[in-house]
């Protein structure tokens, strides 16, 4: 594990969590954590295990070892402090619920019993559908929704409830690039002025390099922390992926590279080891 | 038409189109027309079951309504019930034409149970079907925001701590005693129609959940009156009625909205094609 100190204060910290699925270690003693309003990428190509990983810190899915505190705290099912947006939100278009219907649901979706409906409610989901602007499509199907809209709705529904560390599992995946800047630049305007720590998922990390704080890279199931400038370097990830890849920077852009796939014997592999160079631990 | 006889068959064909399209917007909702199919095919076995046994019609569909709820539940996992659905509705159907085989008298109850007998309501269903009525209900109204939830996201449902599989099993013992309210009065093949046709007419019609399940309940209880109306002049089988206006209002809001889209979309050719 790459990985940094847990700081007080922190809205997340991971400690040693190993996860198996179907016989085979997903994910490999990863640690990280998270201070409020901070924004990280949580950066890794496809099957890296970045899903699994938010899905731990959900809740969703219990670690076979490992820590994840809260607040401070271990995991409870329900936590109110954690907003999720999935990789995967399919809805109908024939179901008749409104963009509005789906933040409200944010609110309170998993009460029982009737609901009061008041206004003070429906202001603090105008409100909210103001603050992700989407106020001009609150009426309308959210099957009907384009990417980026359904994007934008579904911020809502998870922030309404006032987390203060919002997970989100690939945005941009189906975005255009202008789609996929106007929702980082929305998040990371929230995360700044709502001091809420924003985990966001993703295979690119460039439309993330202007706002991003820090960066969890993963790989093979293992995780290296810190900086753009600390982690995505080309000695750090060969370590992470254990074979040679480049790290290139071109125009202000950061292209990862496999290398001639020769695996480096000679950097240790197994597990828990401390595989990164000083400059990656801590801050 | 309002004679006495008559106004028991008034009563319990409200209260079942009450109850029907509300629990109706939920199985639509979630895509489960085809559990809502079998259910009732269930309530039809277990009834044939039961009279062949000598026992109480209502409970033998009762039980088997809910054995067959908590069976497609649990073997079909993450919501998603069709093959077991399928297996379960032709073993069940099976199983009901065994039992009326058997049984030595053809019962006219028991065809009733398939397509029906609301001109035959005796007084005393009045209050069990009023009393498994005002349950559904009641369950619904307490479920509401989760159900609503895990029926069109059950990911977003997942992420607020609710179980999905939970509430998807509590829905359907609600679908089971629905079922067994209302199989009695309209029949198992009917039952069905009224559960699902109006509420998706319904949801052609609006785009507010709570709308769409009002919305339900005022096609479902119009089809329901009109067919009874329809069926006490014309001496047909209500059944016909039924599903028959089910399928038109279904037909003519969907007919309604393909209108309305034709002509909301732009008059002018676009800009390749008017080239070409
Ligand atoms: N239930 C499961 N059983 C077995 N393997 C699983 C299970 N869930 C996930 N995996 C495996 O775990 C690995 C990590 O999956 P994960 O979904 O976390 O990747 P990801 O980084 O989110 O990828 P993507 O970018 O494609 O979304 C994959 O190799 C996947 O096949
Ligand atoms: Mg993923």
């Amino acid at each position: 594990m790459i990985g940094d100190e847990m700081r007080r204060g922190d809205v997340l910290a991971l400690e040693g969590v190993s996860v198996w699925r179907g016989g085979r270690q997903i994910l490999d003693e990863v640690g990280f954590s998270l201070a409020p309003g901070e924004f990280t990428g949580l950066i890794g190509s496809n099957g890296a295990g970045k899903t699994t990983i938010l899905r731990v810190v959900m809740g969703l899915l219990a670690p076979a070892e490992g820590t994840v505190l809260v607040n401070g705290r271990p995991l409870a099912r329900r936590n109110r402090s954690v907003g999720y947006v999935p990789q995967k939100v399919l809805i109908d278009p024939d179901a008749p619920l409104r963009a509005s219907d789906l933040v409200a649901l944010g609110l309170d979706g998993e009460k029982v019993g009737p609901r009061t409906p008041s206004r003070q409610r429906r202001q603090r989901v105008e409100e909210m559908l103001d603050a992700v602007d989407a106020t001009a499509f609150a009426d309308a199907r959210v099957g009907n929704l384009s990417g980026g809209e359904l994007q934008r709705v579904l911020i809502a529904h998870a922030l309404i409830s006032r987390p203060q560390l919002l997970l989100m599992d690939e945005p941009l995946a189906n975005l255009d690039i202008r789609s996929g800047q106007e929702i980082v630049d929305l998040l990371a305007r929230i995360a700044e002025q709502q001091r809420i720590a924003v985990l966001l998922s993703a295979h690119d990390m460039n439309p993330l390099l202007p706002v991003m704080d820090r960066v969890v890279y993963v790989a093979g199931g293992r995780v290296a922390v810190g900086t753009t400038d600390d982690v995505v370097r080309t000695e750090v990830l060969s370590k992470l992926y254990g074979h040679q890849v480049n790290v290139l920077r071109v125009d202000g852009r950061v292209l990862v590279v496999s290398g001639s796939h020769v695996s480096l014997d000679a950097i240790p592999r197994q597990s828990g080891a401390p595989a990164a160079d000083a400059s990656v631990e801590g801050r | 038409m309002f004679a006495d006889y008559m106004l028991n068959a008034w009563v319990v064909a409200t209260i079942v189109a009450v109850v029907a399209p509300v629990v109706g917007f939920f199985v639509v909702l979630r895509g489960s027309a085809f559990v809502a199919h079998a259910v009732p095919e269930a309530a039809f076995a277990g009834a044939a079951g039961a009279s062949l046994l000598g026992l109480n019609t209502i409970f033998g569909l009762g039980a088997f309504a809910l054995g067959a709820s908590l069976g497609i539940g649990m073997l079909g996992r993450r919501g998603r019930h069709d093959v077991v659905t399928a297996l379960a509705l032709v073993m069940l159907l099976g199983a009901g034409s065994l039992f009326l085989g058997w049984s030595t008298e053809y019962a006219p109850e028991i065809y009733s149970l398939l397509f029906g007998e609301v001109l035959g309501v005796s007084g005393n269903e009045i209050g069990l079907t009023a009393l498994l009525g005002a349950l559904c209900l009641g369950a619904i109204a307490v479920l509401y925001r989760p159900l609503l939830l895990t029926s069109v996201a059950p990911e977003l449902a997942a992420a607020r701590g609710i179980r999905n599989h939970r509430i998807d099993m509590a829905f359907l013992v609600v679908v089971a005693l629905a079922t067994t309210t209302a199989v009695p009065v309209v029949g198992a093949l009917l039952m069905f129609s009224l559960m699902v046709g109006p509420a998706a007419t319904a949801r052609c019609l609006t785009d507010r959940p709570l709308h769409a399940v009002v919305l339900s309940v005022v096609i479902a209880l119009l089809t329901a009156w009109a067919s009874i109306a329809a069926a006490y002049q014309t001496n047909w089988p209500v059944g016909f009625f039924v599903t028959a206006f089910a399928f038109a209002g279904y037909l003519l809001a969907h007919g309604g909205r393909w209108i309305r889209n034709a002509y909301s979309r732009p008059q002018a050719p676009l800009a390749g094609e008017s080239a070409a």
